[in-house]
């Protein structure tokens, strides 16, 4: 089906971390064309040499580390969000060509192109007529 | 990497799981407002805070670009508007669609008195910091005692 969510988060992380701090889950889009999945996740405040992607066994796994903008003792007048890595991992099961996969971020916006696998690739079938 | 994905799917990893969410958002308010089915924070959230003679506001924007943002204050309001675009191109299918896009206004009662004319803001890596220096009145002052005689 066109429409079924093809990517779905996996299992929340199992092994810790070795940097303590908070972390956040990153809101995503994620789209289809004929050639690609493209991955397009918020993450402000990463900088593009901040940002970890790794795919593996089918696996999308992208983390991006955020510097503390200020120390915790602030004071704030009002605090409506907190400031932390980024973190997410998600299961792809479209065959995806990993040597391919490219990844850009620029403004507090990372996109990740996963182009297909070629057999993955939707081919037009010719029925020839007797 | 490590995976368990035979875990996520008991009911009770996934029931721990989710109270794990709601035990952690609740220590902040946007976060409670969405664990308990409040009105979701509004568009961009804040973070304001006050230093000697200046008052920040910073803004989570990511993917917007200066020229899409009009900040003003007038008469004591912090206004920040803007448009964020997310037109697909032709040919694409959404699998998913969390990324919120649209127009926005938010409107924020500034908690002291600002110099307008001050006002400066910078955008990187998508966060917004919006610097309010302080009017003269609201600046605080150090008041000197004299002897009595």
């Amino acid at each position: 089906m066109a429409n079924e969510t093809t990517a779905t988060p996996a299992a929340p992380e199992v092994a810790e971390r070795t940097r303590g701090g908070q972390v956040y889950r990153p809101n995503v889009d994620i789209l289809e064309t004929r050639d690609e999945l493209t991955l397009v996740a918020d993450v402000p405040g990463v900088k593009s040499d901040a940002i970890d992607i790794d795919f593996e066994d089918g696996v999308l796994t992208i983390q991006g580390k955020v510097e503390p903008r200020y120390g915790e003792k602030r004071n704030f007048v009002l605090r409506e969000y907190g400031i932390g890595d980024f973190y997410r991992t998600f299961r792809v099961s479209e065959e995806i060509d990993a040597s391919r996969i490219e990844a850009e971020c620029a403004g507090g916006v990372l996109t990740v192109h996963l182009p297909k696998a070629e057999k993955a690739k939707p081919r037009k079938i010719a029925v020839k007529t007797a | 990497m490590v995976y368990r994905r035979a875990n996520s799917t008991l009911p009770v990893v996934r029931l721990r799981d989710e109270m794990d969410r709601l035990v952690s958002d609740f220590f902040s308010p946007a976060g409670a407002a969405a664990a308990w089915g409040g009105p979701a924070p509004s568009f961009p959230a804040l973070n304001v805070w006050e230093e000697d003679d200046v008052l920040y506001a910073e803004a989570e924007v990511p993917g917007l670009k200066s020229e899409d943002l009009e900040i003003s204050v007038i008469a004591g309001d912090l206004t920040l508007r803007g448009r964020r675009g997310g037109e697909a191109p032709e040919g694409t299918a959404y699998h998913r669609q969390e990324r919120g896009t649209g127009e926005f206004n938010r409107v924020l009662r500034l908690p002291i008195e600002v110099d307008a004319d001050q006002v400066e803001a910078t955008l990187n890596d998508g966060v917004l910091l919006v610097k309010l220096p302080k009017a003269e009145s609201a600046k605080p002052r150090k008041i000197k005692v004299s002897q009595g005689k």
